[in-house]
C-alpha cells in the first residue's frame, strides 16, 4: 500500500522538478549565507567545507538509488540516479572552486604545487578527475558510444571515487584527531558498497 | 600506526622582507584596488556585504571598543617593544565566536556554545617544580601581582587564519621572577583546566588530557609573553581561556594554551599536546614561520578574520609573525626547518 503510494509519486512526472531544486537548495543557502554575511568569521572556510560535505552527501545518496531500489522494490528511482550523480558532480566543481579561489587566490602554480606536494589534495583531486570522467559520459549517446558494458565498467569506478572521498576527508581531518564525521560517511559508503560487491559474488554464481 | 607520513616541504624559497610594515601596506592597496572594482561594478554577484565590511575596516582603526558583556578590566597600554600593533582590531564578536577550545568541542564554534559551565571561581594556579619559592595563587593573588597592561597582538592560527586581539595582563616573566627559578629550570610546561564535568569535550579522546604546553625560560621570560586576564578591556570571556591564560604572539595560536591551572619548572623539554598527538605536524617551538609548510597546507599566507573579502587574495604571513625584530634572536643558529 505504501510502496504503491510511493511509487505512483515517483511517477509523477514533477518528481523529477521537485529533486532538482531539493538538491539546490544548499547552493542557494550558501549563496545568500555568501551574499548576506551569514556563514560566520570565516566564510571562506565555511564555503569549501560546505561544499566539500555536500559532495559526500550527494555521492552517498546516489551510490544508494540502486541498493533502495532492489531492496524495496521501486524500479522508478532508476530515472533519478543520473541526476544525483551530476548533482554530485555540481558540488565538487563548487568545491573545487572555493578551494581555488578563496584559498588560493587562482595562483595556478601554487595549486599545481599543492597537488603535487600533499597527499591530502592530490587524493581530493584525483577524486575530482574521476567523476569528471564520469560526468562527460553521463549522456546516452555515451552509452552507446561506448557500449553498455564498457560504460557500465566506466562508471562503477564511482566505487573508488567514493573510497578517495572518503581518504582525503580523513586527511584533512587526522591533524585535527577529529574523525567522528569521517566515520559516519566511510560506514556508510561502506554498506553501500558491500551491497554492490554482494550483487557481484551473486550474479558470478548464478 | 599512522597512514599519513609527509614530507617537510623547508625552504621553497619564498622570499620575505624583514620589516613588519612593507605587506600590511601591500595588503592594504590590494583592498583598496579590490573595493574600486566593486564600486566600478566589475564584481557581478551582489557583494555589497563584503564591500560594507571593508570600508568599516578602513574607517575604524585601533580604537578598542569594550564589549560591554562582562566585568571591566582594563590596563595602561604597554610600553614593552612590539606590544601594539596599529593594524585594525577584529571584532569581539569574531574573536569570541570563532576559536579552538578543544575541552569545548572541535568545532571552532563550540567553544562560544559550551563554554558557559566553566567555573572560574574559586581559581587557582599553582607554581611547582625548579624554583625557589614554589605556591599556589588564587586568581586575586595573581591579579594584584603586577600592573595590567594594554597589548594589541596578531594572533595566527596554525590553520591558517589570523586576528588582532586586544589583551589585558602583564609579562609573565613579572611571576617567574617572583617564584625565581633553579638554575636547573631549564623549560616551563603549562597545565590546563580538564574537568570532564564542566567542559563536555574532555569526555572525548581527540587529545590527551589534560592540554599541556610548554616554553623553553628564555622564550617564557620574554616580554612578550604574556600572562592574560581579560580581552577588549574585559575579563575573558569563558571560551577564550578565563581566567587565566597565555598568549605568546610570535607562535602558533595553539601555543598560547587557556585557563591553566598548573605551571611547572622542568629541566628537560616537555612535551606539548599537539605535540604528542601528531609530532609529523606540530613541533614544540611551533614558530609563526611562513617557510615551514604544515604537511597538510601551506604557511605563507593566511586570511585575517572579519576584513580580507571573501574574494580578496591572503595576506602573506611574517617570519615569528611580525615580531621577528623582538624575538629573533632567541633562535639565532637554530635551523627552523628541523626544530618547527
Amino acid at each position: 500500500m505504501l510502496n504503491a503510494s510511493l511509487r505512483h509519486a515517483l511517477q509523477h512526472r514533477g518528481a523529477k522538478p521537485v529533486l532538482w531544486l531539493l538538491c539546490l537548495m544548499p547552493f542557494a543557502w550558501l549563496v545568500w549565507g555568501a551574499v548576506n554575511d551569514a556563514l560566520g568569521a570565516n566564510p571562506a572556510e565555511y564555503l569549501i567545507r560546505a561544499t566539500g560535505d555536500w559532495t559526500l552527501r550527494l555521492l552517498c545518496v546516489t551510490l544508494a538509488v540502486t541498493p533502495v531500489r532492489v531492496m524495496l522494490g521501486l524500479p522508478e528511482l532508476a530515472k533519478f540516479r543520473r541526476m544525483l550523480g551530476l548533482f554530485t558532480y555540481f558540488y565538487v566543481v563548487l568545491h573545487l572552486l572555493c578551494y581555488s579561489w578563496l584559498d588560493m587566490g587562482f595562483e595556478w602554480a601554487d595549486i599545481a604545487a599543492d597537488i603535487a606536494k600533499r597527499p591530502f589534495i592530490l587524493v581530493g583531486f584525483s577524486a575530482f578527475v574521476l567523476l569528471t570522467l564520469l560526468a562527460l559520459t553521463s549522456f546516452n549517446r555515451a552509452i552507446r558510444w561506448l557500449g553498455a558494458q564498457r560504460w557500465q565498467w566506466l562508471h562503477r569506478l564511482v566505487h573508488v571515487v567514493a573510497v578517495l572521498a572518503v581518504l582525503h576527508f580523513f586527511w584533512m581531518r587526522a591533524g585535527k584527531s577529529n574523525f567522528a564525521e569521517v566515520f559516519v560517511y566511510a560506514s556508510v559508503l561502506s554498506v553501500l558498497l558491500l551491497f554492490r560487491l554482494r550483487g557481484v559474488i551473486r550474479s558470478r554464481r548464478g | 600506526m599512522r597512514l599519513n607520513q609527509f614530507s617537510k616541504n623547508a625552504g621553497t624559497g619564498f622570499e620575505q622582507g624583514l620589516s613588519s610594515e612593507i605587506t600590511p601596506q601591500a595588503v592594504y592597496a590590494q583592498r583598496r584596488d579590490w573595493l574600486k572594482q566593486i564600486a566600478a561594478g566589475a564584481a557581478g554577484l551582489s557583494m555589497a556585504t563584503w564591500a560594507s565590511r571593508e570600508a568599516l575596516a578602513q574607517v575604524s582603526n585601533a580604537a578598542v571598543v569594550r564589549a560591554g558583556k562582562l566585568a571591566p578590566l582594563t590596563g595602561a597600554l604597554s610600553r614593552v617593544s612590539g606590544a601594539n600593533t596599529m593594524e585594525k582590531i577584529t571584532t569581539y564578536t569574531d574573536a569570541t565566536s570563532y576559536n579552538n577550545f578543544y575541552e569545548f568541542g572541535t568545532d571552532k564554534s563550540d567553544p562560544a556554545k559550551y563554554a558557559h559551565t566553566l567555573q572560574t571561581q574559586p581559581w587557582t594556579v599553582e607554581v611547582e617544580g625548579l624554583v625557589k619559592k614554589p605556591g599556589r595563587f588564587d586568581l586575586d593573588a595573581l591579579l594584584k601581582l603586577s600592573p595590567m597592561e594594554e597589548r594589541i597582538y596578531r594572533l595566527r592560527c596554525v590553520e591558517g587564519w589570523s586576528m588582532v586581539v586586544p589583551w589585558v595582563g602583564y609579562s609573565l616573566a613579572e611571576l617567574i621572577k617572583r617564584v625565581e627559578p633553579l638554575g636547573s629550570a631549564k623549560y616551563v610546561e603549562f597545565i590546563t583546566q580538564a574537568d570532564p564535568k564542566t567542559m563536555p569535550g574532555v569526555r572525548s579522546r581527540v587529545l590527551d588530557w589534560p592540554y599541556v604546553e610548554g616554553l623553553r625560560l628564555d622564550e617564557a621570560m620574554h616580554p612578550l609573553t604574556l600572562l592574560s586576564f581579560g580581552m577588549y578591556g574585559e575579563v575573558l570571556p569563558n571560551q577564550n581561556g578565563a581566567p587565566v591564560r597565555l598568549v605568546v604572539p610570535w607562535k602558533y595560536g595553539f601555543k598560547s594554551a587557556k585557563s591553566l591551572v598548573k605551571i611547572r619548572f622542568v629541566e628537560k623539554q616537555p612535551i606539548n599536546s599537539w605535540g604528542r598527538s601528531a609530532p609529523q605536524e606540530y613541533g614544540f617551538y611551533s614558530n609563526v614561520n611562513p617557510n615551514v609548510n604544515h604537511p597538510r597546507w601551506s604557511q605563507a599566507t593566511e586570511r585575517r578574520i572579519g576584513e580580507d573579502g571573501l574574494f580578496a587574495k591572503k595576506r602573506k604571513t611574517l617570519m615569528f609573525n611580525g615580531y621577528e625584530a623582538q624575538v629573533g634572536q632567541l633562535y639565532a643558529g637554530m635551523d627552523l626547518s628541523k626544530l618547527y
